[in-house]
């Protein structure tokens, strides 16, 4: 099959890519631009470890034409922060023991940043939060701490403008 | 997944032009010729790309609808009908203020289905006009009726997710969550033809049963689109309520899910009442003896356990789906109590 051109800003860096119609975003960003952090399991939109943000909000890219996302805006773990400069969420996952053996952890923090960018200024409930974060599995912690965490960083995220 | 050829429509006529050269895409157990030809108009992808990994689908052709800009629009009519276009995602859906005041047991829906991921993407096009979620339908490895075999495997096999009424010789449910509350509403799909001819059903019509046909669950033509759902003007004191019920805490199917919209009169009676069962069904299932049993009656704990007792009369279940009922029964009761505001 023809290759065609994928124009993409990922973590605010436009790319031209050359792409076969049939890759997923989760292909193009792990094989294609080899951002590992973005990771694959499931790959049929069931563990959501393969979340990265579509304009913002969470999404599966493991189900996501890359033609899908022409001229559209893509942030990955990797434009989130860095070990210098912790985004809140990964400060608190840190800060609260939240993470364990850490594949489900990129998916897990995009998915609650897109759930607290789109509720800014107030404190969710911790079964909002759970529901919330219905869509990414984690074998390991039981849940507990990532809630305790992400409900630590909506704290000092509330008020606040959302970090990119 | 196998590969194929990729455009995007930028407006409606050129979906249309796109959508006439499609051949009907035929399911078979092992990708035939006829579904490796089909053109394939995709919505959010979601029930396509599922289709396509488990190897029952194989597009040479898929046109993106994603670029046309009416189809992604909620808007209310003159008359204060609503008309929501067919690429608003179930994430809109469900945060909709007009959508939440008027028309809650929709909004409810939408926000219960599936993951927050899922509902950021999938659209109430695609949600209505995906394939059914039956294990044996989705294996490549069972040819069965509804792809053209000669049997159905649920029916002496796991069919403890399959339906409980209306099993003609397919024991499917309908996937769409969102389709239980719009039939409640008395909502109906536009569909625009290859010539731009445009037709309203009413979604309960549309939605085909096994009794009517066996392979589709729908009656759109060829090279038809469906573009909006209508959802007529509210009535004044009508309230509506959406139920699901899950194996799981988790975002999973639901078991069985209860759309429930009263008409209340300003003495507290029901003057309409409309109980529609997802998950229950081939398609969604409007209740009748329980929105009988609802007319006129003021609502209280006594009215909604005997319309929730109608709404099961006559159900069939099948070997391991028989736990179902009381599920339904309650489910029933709860979203009649909490569409009178007596949760």
């Amino acid at each position: 099959m023809s290759r065609r051109i994928l124009n993409v800003v990922i973590n605010g860096e436009r790319h031209e890519l050359l792409i076969e119609p049939h890759w997923t975003l989760l292909q193009v960003l792990r094989g294609q631009i080899g951002m590992m952090g973005t990771k694959e399991n499931c790959l049929e939109a069931e563990c959501g470890v393969c979340t990265v943000l579509l304009e913002g909000k969470a999404v599966n890219s493991c189900i996501l034409l890359a033609g899908q996302v022409e001229g559209r805006a893509i942030t990955t773990i990797e434009g989130l922060g860095d070990p210098e400069h912790l985004h809140p969420l990964q400060a608190a996952f840190i800060e609260h023991g939240a993470v364990q053996c850490g594949y489900c952890i990129p998916g897990m923090i995009l998915s609650a940043k897109s759930f607290l960018d789109e509720n800014p200024g107030r404190q969710p409930t911790r079964q909002e939060i759970r529901e919330a974060l219905a869509g990414t599995l984690c074998r390991c912690t039981g849940y507990g701490k990532i809630v305790d965490a992400v409900a630590a960083a909506a704290q000092r995220m509330a008020g606040k403008e959302p970090t990119p | 997944m196998k590969g194929f050829a990729w455009t995007s429509a930028p407006d409606l006529a050129a979906a249309l032009r796109a959508g006439s050269a499609t051949v009907a895409a035929t399911m078979a157990a092992a990708p035939g010729p006829a579904a490796a030809n089909a053109v394939i108009l995709k919505a959010g992808g979601i029930d396509l790309l599922d289709l396509m990994k488990e190897g029952l689908l194989a597009p040479q052709r898929i046109v993106n609808l994603r670029g046309i800009p009416e189809l992604g629009r909620i808007a209310e009519e003159p008359g204060g009908a609503l008309r929501i276009g067919a690429m608003v995602t179930l994430a809109q859906l469900a945060g909709d203020p007009l959508i939440r005041a008027r028309y809650g047991a929709l909004a409810q829906a939408a926000g219960g289905s599936a993951s927050p991921q899922i509902r950021h993407v999938a659209t109430l096009g695609g949600n209505l006009l995906q394939r059914p979620r039956c294990w044996y339908f989705r294996s490549i490895h069972h040819d069965c009726a509804r792809k053209g075999g000669r049997q159905c495997f649920a029916f002496m096999g796991e069919n403890q997710y399959h339906a409980i009424f209306g099993q003609y010789g397919c024991a499917i449910v309908h996937p769409s969550t969102a389709a239980t509350a719009l039939v409640a509403f008395d909502a109906s799909v536009e569909l625009v033809g290859a010539r731009g001819a445009r037709r309203t059903v009413a979604l309960e019509n549309f939605l085909l049963g096994p009794e009517v046909d066996l392979q589709r669950e729908n009656a759109l033509a060829p090279g038809e689109i469906l573009t909006a759902v209508l959802l007529p003007a509210p009535k004044p004191g009508v309230r509506s309520f959406h139920l699901r019920q899950g194996e799981l805490d988790s975002f999973d199917w639901p078991i069985a899910d209860v759309a429930v919209v009263l008409e209340l009169g300003r003495d507290g009676a029901c003057r309409r009442a409309g109980v529609v069962l997802g998950a229950a069904a081939p398609v969604p299932y409007r209740a009748r003896g329980a929105e009988s049993a609802l007319a006129g009656q003021r609502i209280a704990e006594g009215t909604a356990r005997s319309a929730a007792i109608a709404a099961l009369a006559g159900a069939t279940p099948l070997a391991k789906n028989a736990y179902k009922v009381p599920v339904f029964e309650a489910l029933v009761r709860r979203a009649i109590l909490g569409a009178a505001g007596q949760a």
